[in-house]
C-alpha cells in the first residue's frame, strides 16, 4: 500500500515540534535579552506550525489521536523528524548554525507546500508557516554572517559548528517511500528537489560569512524512519514525562 | 431570523479586545473572517490567529465563548489559516490607536517584505515622531512585535511588524 498523506504531514510536524523544544529550552539561557527573546519568539511560531500540523496528521490518520496524543504519547522510535533538529543546542553558534541551515531548508518546504492545490488545509497552514520561518531566516542569516565575519574566535567556533552540523544536513534530501508517495501525490516536489537551491542560499551566507563549505562526510540518517541518536529520548523524556504521569492532567 | 443572529453575533465580537492589546478589538486587527450559518443552524466564526504560535488564540477563543454564551446558544469558533493573516487587515483607525498607545503600527504593506527581508525601513517614533530611529532586536515582547529605540529622544519603543 501506498503511503498515506499523515505520514508526510508527521514528518514537517516533528520537525517543527523537535526544533521549538529544542529552542525553548534557551529561554532564560540566551547571551543578551534580546536573542533570548528572539529563539523563544521563534520557538513558539514552530511550536505553533507543530500544533497545526500534528492535528492535521492526527485527523487524516483517522484513529483518533489529537495533538497531545501525538506528541506526548509517541515514543522516539515513532518520532519522524530529522536527526538536525533533535541535537543538543550546543553553545549559542552552533544553535544559530543549525538554524540557518534549518531555517533555509524550511522556506523552500513551505514554499512548496503553499503553491500546491492538492491539499488545501496543507497548504493554507504552510502559507501561514511560510511567512514566519522567513522571518527566521533572515535572523539566522544574519547571525552566521555576524558570528563568521566577527572575531577570530567567533569565526573559527562558527566554523566547527558548521563542520559537525554539516554532516546532518543530507537527510533532509533524502527520499524514500513516503516522499515518493508525496511528491506522486502532487503535494510536493522530492526531498532531493530542494537540494540545489538550498544550497545555493547557504553558500551564499556562508560566502558572506567568510566561512567554508565542508567537504562531505559521513552523513548521519535514520530520523525519518524512527532512528534517532540518543538526545531524542531524553528529550522527549522531559518533555513527556507530566502527561504521562498525570494522563488529562489540566491546571 | 438567521441575518439577526449573525448580526448579534457580530456586534458581540466586535467587543471582544485582544488580550496583549487590550485597547484594540480583534475585530480591529483583522482576525475575525467572518460569521456563517452552517447547515444545523450553528454560527460558525472564522477566527485566524496572527501567527501560528501566538499564545493570545487560546484566550481569545475563551473571551469569544464567554462573550457569546449568555446570548447565542449555538454557535462554533474554526481557526482558519487561509488566507494567512497580515498587518494589511489591520484598519487605520487600529493602527492610530496603536499610536497613542506607544506602539507604532506597521509602516506600509506586507507586499513591501522590506522588513521581512531585513532591509532598512523608517518606523517613526510614536512618542516624538522623529524618524531617526533604530532596530534593535527583530523579535520583541509578542511574536507580533520588532523592538526599537528611538535616537532623537531615546524612547523604547514596540514596532507591530508589518506582515
Amino acid at each position: 500500500m501506498a503511503a498515506q498523506d499523515h505520514e508526510w504531514i508527521l514528518r514537517f510536524g516533528d520537525d517543527a515540534l523537535v526544533l521549538a523544544q529544542r529552542l525553548s529550552e534557551w529561554c532564560s539561557h540566551g547571551p543578551a535579552l534580546e536573542e533570548d527573546i528572539a529563539l523563544s519568539n521563534i520557538a513558539l511560531d514552530l511550536l505553533g506550525q507543530a500544533r497545526a500540523l500534528l492535528t492535521l496528521a492526527g485527523q487524516r490518520e483517522g484513529r483518533g489521536r489529537d495533538e497531545d496524543a501525538l506528541a506526548y504519547f509517541r515514543t522516539d522510535r515513532e518520532y519522524r523528524n530529522a536527526l538536525l533538529v533533535e541535537l543538543p543546542n550546543g553553545h549559542f553558534g552552533d544553535t544559530i548554525v543549525r538554524q540557518m541551515l534549518f531555517d533555509q531548508f524550511a522556506v523552500l518546504r513551505y514554499e512548496a507546500l503553499a503553491n500546491q492545490t492538492v491539499d488545501r488545509e496543507l497548504a493554507a497552514i504552510a502559507s501561514k508557516a511560510l511567512k514566519e520561518v522567513r522571518y527566521h531566516a533572515a535572523h539566522s542569516a544574519q547571525w552566521v554572517v555576524r558570528l563568521g565575519d566577527g572575531t577570530e574566535e567567533s569565526h573559527q567556533r562558527a566554523q566547527a559548528s558548521l563542520d559537525v552540523l554539516w554532516s546532518y544536513t543530507a537527510e533532509l534530501f533524502e527520499d524514500d517511500a513516503v516522499s515518493q508517495a508525496c511528491s506522486d501525490a502532487g503535494v510536493m516536489p522530492l526531498n532531493a528537489g530542494f537540494e540545489a537551491s538550498w544550497t545555493a542560499q547557504v553558500e551564499a551566507i556562508l560566502s558572506e560569512a567568510t566561512l567554508s563549505c565542508p567537504e562531505s562526510s559521513a552523513l548521519h540518517t535514520g530520523g525519518r524512519n524512527g532512528r534517532h541518536t540518543e538526545h531524542l529520548s531524553y528529550m522527549l523524556a522531559e518533555m513527556q514525562v507530566l502527561p504521562r504521569t498525570y494522563p488529562g492532567a489540566a491546571w | 431570523m438567521v441575518s439577526d443572529r449573525i448580526a448579534q453575533v457580530e456586534r458581540i465580537l466586535n467587543g471582544v479586545m485582544d488580550p496583549e492589546l487590550p485597547f484594540l478589538t480583534i475585530t480591529e486587527l483583522g482576525m475575525i473572517q467572518g460569521c456563517e450559518m452552517d447547515d444545523d443552524g450553528t454560527i460558525v466564526i472564522k477566527l485566524t490567529p496572527t501567527y501560528s504560535g501566538c499564545p493570545a488564540t487560546d484566550a481569545i477563543q475563551e473571551d469569544i465563548t464567554s462573550a457569546l454564551q449568555p446570548i447565542e446558544p449555538k454557535f462554533r469558533i474554526d481557526i482558519v489559516h487561509a488566507p494567512a493573516w497580515t498587518t494589511d487587515w489591520i484598519s487605520t483607525e487600529a493602527r492610530e490607536k496603536m499610536r497613542q498607545h506607544g506602539i507604532a503600527p506597521p509602516e506600509g504593506t506586507s507586499a513591501d517584505k522590506a522588513f521581512l527581508l531585513g532591509k532598512a525601513q523608517t518606523v517613526p517614533c510614536p512618542r516624538c515622531a522623529s524618524e531617526d530611529t533604530r532596530l534593535v532586536s527583530p523579535f520583541g515582547s509578542t511574536a507580533c512585535k520588532a523592538h526599537f529605540q528611538c535616537n532623537a529622544c531615546a524612547e523604547p519603543f514596540d514596532h507591530f511588524k508589518c506582515f
